[in-house]
């Protein structure tokens, strides 16, 4: 009985979406939806296939992967390392803090142009949008999980003959850690949109430049799948975040 | 020059004075505890008796005057004293047996097994902190400072946010350990009635200075309906009311009132 209700419970989030499938096929099916405005999810999956039977979808994935991937590592690393520092140095935080806090009131994207300017139109232009836009909320959230430490367990730990290496790795980190799992899970966030953006406007591979080609040719069905495969890969880099929340936070449950 | 310092004597405070900015918190306390003792500081809150018990764990250090522990005057981290506090802080993101295993090197797991099962705790090691009860998050704070066989173990009111029946039962628990360990104890409690439990010496302290050092001679275990008992409650607790009426009229050269007194500082400006 038991068990019948965990399944039960597992598939009730699917069947909205899936409902929603099936509503678009048939609407499409009969004509309500015209094709030119919106491809049906049959189109869509073939276009996939074909894509995939090509080795094109591959080509644009793969791309796309390593830009999110280096622009998140890079961008990533940056913040949590400065966010580190900030939280436990008292004189890097006076250097370093209000500067981060300026530049993170800049909307990334709006440096595009300069961007472009820069670097070209290269990996680089979109692995630097992302790093940028992955750094503030690493940052932040590492900052502020180091500084809101319970001070009783510093002291307790101190009292224990803690100090130095041993009170960070047994009391200052795990203690920011879902603060940083946080700030990791939104930069995931940012990081496609940044990417989806940064694609869009110049490149020549990618899902994105895959979306913005098909438009050139009114390919409906790989524009829509170019939208999909964001979903997707936001849902799995969403999924992986989790994966790590419940396995550095198992006491917080 | 005399001897400060007698064998007997674990620890000596001398002529301690701790401020906090413009607040003086302890004001000139002298206080010698010998080895073994079981001592009681009891005072209402921000009295210092917190801040005592920290300098004594080297936590914090005093403006002006010495603490003695083993002769030797104590400058950092007070390696042979543990404390336990009120608000038990354990590690969340350890479980039982790491918590005990906090500051103890690998190869001594078997000791916080051992400390775990003094405290009658052995079976919850695997669990985490969150899964326990006040009482249990106690106790295994109390195997936690005990792992490390401390000289002197200060207990920051350990005992003040639980429940009567488990506030008994963790009282003759500290009480026997201290039986069989031998260690100086160090109470700070706002309980007279856990004072006079537990110790052998009550310390009152207000307004930052000893008011009151009194020995319990009553013999263990003790018994609260027991008529000695009651008359070493009531005498404490008489001179705390009694030296809080006197206080009243005094009000005016107590600098830590006056700060808090509106119409004191409206009258001066």
């Amino acid at each position: 009985m038991k068990r019948d209700r965990n399944v039960f419970k597992k598939i009730i989030p699917w069947l909205v979406p899936v409902l929603l499938l099936i509503l678009w096929q048939l609407f499409s099916w009969v004509g309500i939806i015209p094709d030119r405005i919106l491809p049906a999810p049959s189109a869509v999956f073939q276009a996939g296939i074909s894509l995939m039977i090509t080795g094109e979808l591959f080509t644009h994935l793969s791309a796309s992967l390593w830009r999110a991937l280096i622009g998140f590592l890079i961008g990533g690393g940056i913040g949590f390392l400065l966010g580190l520092f900030n939280g436990i140095f008292r004189f890097s935080e006076l250097l370093f803090d209000t500067s981060v806090q300026m530049l993170r009131n800049i909307p990334h994207l709006a440096l595009i142009p300069l961007v472009i300017l820069w670097f070209g139109i290269d990996e680089m232009s979109k692995i630097f949008l992302v790093a940028l836009g992955v750094l503030f909320p690493v940052y932040l959230n590492t900052y502020h999980g180091i500084k809101s430490v319970d001070k009783g367990l510093i002291e307790m730990g101190r009292a224990y003959g803690l100090k130095g290496k041993s009170l960070f790795f047994h009391v200052v980190f795990p203690s920011a850690m879902s603060s940083i799992l946080v700030g990791i899970r939104y930069a995931l966030g940012v990081m496609w949109l940044t990417l989806i953006v940064a694609e869009t406007i110049s490149t020549h591979a990618g899902i994105g430049y895959m979306a913005m080609n098909a438009r050139d040719f009114m390919q409906m069905d790989i524009i829509v799948l170019s939208i999909v495969l964001y979903a997707l890969l936001g849902k799995i880099s969403d999924i992986i975040a989790k994966y790590f929340e419940e396995r550095y936070l198992r006491w917080n449950t | 020059m005399e001897s400060l310092v007698n064998e007997k004597n674990h620890m000596v405070l001398r002529d301690i004075k701790k401020n906090y900015e413009k607040l003086s918190v302890l004001k000139n306390v002298n206080l010698n505890i010998m080895r073994g003792e079981f001592i009681a500081v009891i005072g209402k809150s921000g009295c210092g008796k917190s801040t005592l018990l920290r300098l004594m764990a080297g936590l914090e250090e005093q403006c002006h005057g010495t603490i003695y522990m083993n002769d030797k005057p104590l400058d950092k981290l007070n390696e042979k004293a543990r404390i336990m506090f009120q608000d038990g802080r354990l590690l969340p993101w350890k479980d039982v047996l790491d918590n005990v295993c906090i500051g103890l090197s690998k190869d001594n797991k078997y000791r916080a097994i051992e400390a775990l099962n003094n405290v009658g705790l052995k079976e919850k090691m695997n669990d985490w902190p969150s899964q326990l009860s006040g009482g249990q998050k106690q106790r295994v704070a109390l195997a936690r400072a005990l792992v490390h066989n401390p000289e002197l173990l200060l207990l920051d009111e350990p005992l003040g946010a639980l429940d009567a029946f488990t506030r008994i039962e963790m009282q003759a628990l500290i009480e026997n350990l201290w039986k069989e360990r031998g260690f100086t104890s160090v109470l700070i409690t706002h309980d007279v009635e856990e004072a006079v439990a537990m110790a052998d010496r009550v310390v009152l302290i207000e307004d930052g200075l000893i008011a009151l050092d009194e020995h319990i001679n009553l013999i263990r275990p003790r018994e609260r309906t027991q008529e000695a008992f009651s008359y070493y409650h009531k005498r404490i607790l008489d001179h705390i009311i009694g030296s809080n009426h006197c206080q009243d009229t005094l009000k005016g050269d107590v600098i830590d009132l006056t700060a808090f007194n509106p119409v004191k500082n409206t009258s001066n400006t």
